[in-house]
């Protein structure tokens, strides 16, 4: 009876302890979230610091998923759910015009992070150059500021972004969001499409459909097997479909862009004379 | 031994079923004494020995016997001795390396194992088969067993080869060496071999080494064929110590190496191919209760082939493909006599690690090198247990045996094996199949008249070719390839007999084999599927076919007209078509040989003819066309002598006298065969 007793006591020891530990576990999580993403610009005005984070090292061409959080200067904190409205300007020599992109909305996981893409379909140059301005809110006061950005080409110099007039005379955006490292397998293949409404405003684009067929132009225009073509996913606003890959090397996705209803808006299919679409992205890995 | 052996067996046999007179006994005795020592030339067959067994044992040494005469052409490479069995073809991709068939069957339907150890080529092309990683030197006999009566050293569905080893085996022969030189006119081939043995009753040392370096050859009629040079170095060591009276132990190590050998019929050579092939051995007179000859072995081997394009003008594309082949292996056997029955157990296992890859330089050079896993790392596991039983029954022998085996593949690289999902999105990582096997073969004789018959099923797991391979390329057909991993087992439902006649000087045999075989895999072109290769046709995808049958048969004389003379023929025709009677490829047409040698005292000569006639069954699909029939002639002239204590032999002879050009149906891409070629070779023995 006694040494039952003493079995019980150490059981819920040993389950005390346990828990404990793993609510230390939930404390280490917490402290850098976005430890393994790089902090590409810092914006330090109206006594905030505003911290824009992204996989790459650099804006680039093409799709960027960009984390923000806005840290006050004096007291080293980042704010919880800040309002964010970004709107990103290319000043060209004699015009300007804006990019697609998504709204930043609060990660669930942290509230201090607010999330979302920009599509960039040109890099900056000498004469030319991207800028980005934030409206936002913190505590019930609306703050604005203005940052010039670099962007720049993918090292790789491969098209992921393509801005283009369609059949219906509309112009539009269609940008490579996934995979973001190919592989020689079944890769999720994603992509986002926009129609230009102005120079200022981008649409996402619902319900059309984009063929594609990936070639390897240096082996004799090789193709794979088992490709989805790119639907609309309404959750995500994206283009979503499969993309097989079948070596590792150069890659074009040739691709073919029908329009709800079905009437080809862009891009060739591909024949035996046909060996490229003119709607195109690039992979090489 | 094999003799006494024999000859015991063949006493007791008929004795057996009736009351023969001793007169016939000793007829047959003296017959078969005669057929051991002096009569038969390369290829013993050794239906006259195991009666009830249909294999074939082909002499490679000499070394040992000092028989050189029976050699029709000392030197020449493994692969032309293979094929001077019956049953044996080879498919010829160049000067180096032939595949060998047996029964038309390639290597992913044989056994084809070196001293019982199974051993797998690194090259997704088939640019290796393990006949290439050894040579004549380290070889003392081919065993060539039909069918499932291959079952004993692993799966099959065609037959086995074992290549057996060359060793001492504790003679007491003291110091021996000997040294080998040979020359072939047609592609200059230098040969040359040096052996050293010192063998004592309980320990054994061997030690040979060998080195061949051909230029290219030329086909009939003085054309070059360029790109079918080769070198190969082999060095090989065999060594055996007597524990006591009853245990020994041996072990061996054969290293082989060819550099720079050329695949005129590919559009790839071979800048290195390279194997070492090692073993363990333990042998023990008696286990315990009735069994003996206990036999183990723990072996490993490693192969490395080096493809290389760097050499060929205009390839659309350079690429690199290295492969790696690593085998480790054991098996125990032991024997039992029980009454009327002789049993031999075994056990065996191998796993064996198969990686092969591809590396292609785009013609862009800022664009990055593609790469693909074209054998994703297959891991191999086979355990399986061999019984064999042959019984003295009245009047006839019957042997039956079995082999069952588990078998697990493992595609153990993670990059290989996204790659194959693209194709089989729902694959498993790993499989696990049963095999089995299971034959009989009867023998009955009435003088002078034999009957062999056999019947038999067997099974085997597809090739990592055929599983697991992914865009392997087949110049013949001009299709890549991609393997299925769910395959089905292919079975084999075999059924055999052999009728001969057999006197003194006179000996006509008739065998025929007919295989049924469900779900015979095959590539068969998926029409969905884009060419990888570039300027290939399409792509062909490996299927179980509902069904293929496979038909070969043969009839076979020997006249012994006076002592010094002997005549043989043979004469063999095959058919095989699939489940909608289309034919299947590489099967070979009527063909033919003939032969007559002449031995006396220390001269010896053979006339040879060969030929076949023209291929009438054959299948475009696969790349094939009509082969033309042909007929080449030979000649060979041997003289043997002493001086002192030693020995020298030399043999001159001559191949394709007529300068034929001519090509078979398993020249890959009708690659034609070596013209007028002239041969000289000079093996002296110390003694």
């Amino acid at each position: 009876m006694k040494n039952l007793k003493f079995i019980l006591v150490l059981v819920l020891l040993t389950l005390g302890f346990s828990s404990c530990s793993s609510d230390n576990d939930d404390n280490i999580l917490v402290i850098n979230p976005l430890e393994e993403y790089n902090l590409i610009s810092k914006i330090e005005d109206n006594g905030h610091h505003i911290e824009l984070y992204a996989e790459n090292q650099d804006f680039i061409i093409g799709y960027n998923e960009i984390m923000i959080r806005i840290k006050d200067e004096v007291t080293g904190e980042y704010f919880s759910n800040p309002t964010i409205s970004w709107i990103p300007m290319m000043h060209m020599m004699n015009m300007k015009h804006s990019a697609p992109k998504s709204n930043l909305s609060i990660m669930k996981e942290n509230n201090t992070i607010s999330k979302g893409f920009l599509v960039f379909q040109m890099a900056s140059n000498s004469e030319e150059f991207w800028d980005i301005t934030f409206n936002y809110k913190i505590d019930g006061k609306e703050y604005v500021t203005t940052q010039v950005i670099d962007v720049k080409a993918p090292k790789d110099k491969r098209q992921q972004v393509t801005s283009f007039l369609g059949n219906d005379e509309t112009k539009y955006v269609l940008a490579m969001v996934s995979p973001k490292t190919p592989e020689v397998t079944i890769n999720d293949f994603k992509a986002v499409l926009f129609k230009m409404e102005d120079m200022m405003t981008f649409s996402v684009v619902k319900d059309f459909k984009v063929g594609i067929d990936p070639r390897m132009p240096g082996m004799g225009n090789h193709s794979s097997p088992n490709n989805k073509d790119l639907t609309y996913d309404e959750t995500t606003k994206c283009y979503i479909g499969k993309l097989s890959l079948t070596m590792t090397g150069y890659w074009k996705i040739n691709m073919t862009l029908f329009n709800e209803v079905g009437e080809l808006i862009k891009g060739e299919a591909l024949t035996e004379e046909q060996e490229s679409s003119s709607l195109y992205f690039e992979l090489e890995f | 031994m094999t003799i006494i052996k024999c000859a015991h067996k063949v006493f007791t046999l008929p004795m057996a079923w009736c009351q023969p007179t001793i007169k016939w006994l000793t007829q047959w005795f003296v017959i078969l004494g005669m057929t051991n020592i002096t009569a038969q030339e390369l290829i013993l067959p050794q239906d006259s020995i195991i009666t009830v067994n249909l294999d074939e044992v082909i002499l490679i040494s000499a070394r040992k016997t000092l028989d050189y005469h029976r050699q029709a052409k000392p030197l020449s490479t493994l692969e032309e001795y293979l094929e001077s069995s019956k049953k044996v073809t080879m498919v010829k991709r160049g000067a180096y390396a032939w595949e060998p068939s047996l029964n038309n069957m390639f290597s992913e339907r044989l056994s084809i194992t070196i001293d019982g150890m199974k051993i797998f080529g690194a090259c997704t092309d088939k640019m290796d088969p393990i006949t290439s990683y050894v040579e004549v030197s380290n070889l003392a006999k081919a065993y060539v067993a039909s069918g499932q009566q291959g079952a004993k050293h692993g799966s099959t569905i065609g037959g086995a080869i074992d290549l057996q080893l060359e060793k001492s085996d504790f003679r007491d022969t003291g110091l021996q060496g000997g040294v080998e030189t040979g020359f072939e006119s047609n592609n200059e081939m230098n040969v040359w071999g040096v052996n050293l043995d010192y063998s004592r009753s309980n320990f054994y040392i061997d030690a040979d080494l060998s080195y061949r370096k051909a230029e290219n050859y030329s086909a009939g009629g003085g054309e070059e064929v360029a790109f079918s040079q080769f070198e190969k170095f082999n060095v090989a060591i065999n060594s055996g110590y007597k524990l006591n009276e009853h245990q020994s132990l041996a072990a061996s190590i054969i290293f082989d190496d060819a550099r720079d050998v050329g695949y005129p019929a590919l559009p790839m050579d071979v800048s290195m191919a390279q194997g070492v092939i090692t073993s363990i051995g333990f042998e023990q007179d008696s286990l315990f209760g009735s069994l003996f000859n206990w036999n183990s072995k723990l072996y490993f081997n490693t192969i490395t082939h080096i493809m290389d394009d760097t050499n060929r003008p205009d390839v659309p594309i350079h690429m690199d493909m290295p492969g790696w082949s690593d085998t480790y292996g054991f098996f125990s056997e032991v024997r039992s006599h029980i009454k009327k029955h002789s049993f031999l157990f075994k056990l065996d296992g191998y796993y064996n690690k198969s990686l092969a890859e591809m590396t292609m330089y785009p013609n862009v050079p800022e664009e990055l090198p593609m790469f693909m896993l074209t054998w994703p790392d297959v891991r191999t596991v086979n355990v399986g247990f061999y019984v064999e039983d042959e019984i003295g029954l009245k009047g006839s022998t019957l042997k039956v045996a079995t082999r069952l085996a588990l078998q697990n593949q493992d595609v153990a690289d993670e990059f290989g094996l996204n790659s194959l999902r693209i194709f089989y999105p729902e694959m498993q990582k790993s499989k696990t199949r049963f095999l089995k096997s299971i034959s009989g073969q009867w023998h009955k004789m009435w003088m002078p008249w034999h009957l062999n018959v056999g019947l038999s099923y067997g099974d085997r797991a597809p090739s990592v070719s055929e599983g697991y391979g992914f865009y392997l390329f087949n110049s013949f057909d001009n299709h890549d390839y991609i393997g299925d991993p769910e395959l089905a087992n292919e079975k084999s439902m075999e059924v055999n007999a052999k009728i001969s006649w057999k006197k003194e000087k006179f000996k006509l045999s008739a065998e025929a084999n007919f295989f049924h075989i469900p779900d015979y895999i095959i590539g068969e072109v998926d029409p969905n599927l884009s060419v990888m290769t570039i300027g290939a046709e399409g792509v062909k995808v490996y299927k179980n076919l509902e069904y293929a049958n496979l038909f070969n048969t043969s009839l076979e004389m020997e006249y012994i007209p006076f002592s010094q003379f002997k005549w043989t023929s043979l004469l063999s025709y095959h058919r095989a078509v699939d489940q909608h009677k289309e034919n299947l490829p590489f099967i070979s047409p009527f063909s033919y040989r003939s032969s007559l040698t002449y031995n006396k005292g220390s001269l010896s000569g053979t006339i040879g003819m060969t030929g076949a006639g023209k291929q009438v069954h054959y299948n475009s699909k696969f790349g094939e066309d009509q082969t033309k029939a042909f007929t080449v002639f030979s000649l060979s002239l041997g003289k043997t002598f002493n001086f002192n204590n030693d020995l020298m032999y030399t043999k001159i002879g001559m191949e394709n006298i007529f300068d034929k050009k001519y090509s078979t149906y398993s020249d890959w891409k009708n690659i034609p065969r070596m013209g007028r070629n002239f041969f000289v070779t000079v093996s002296y023995a110390i003694n």
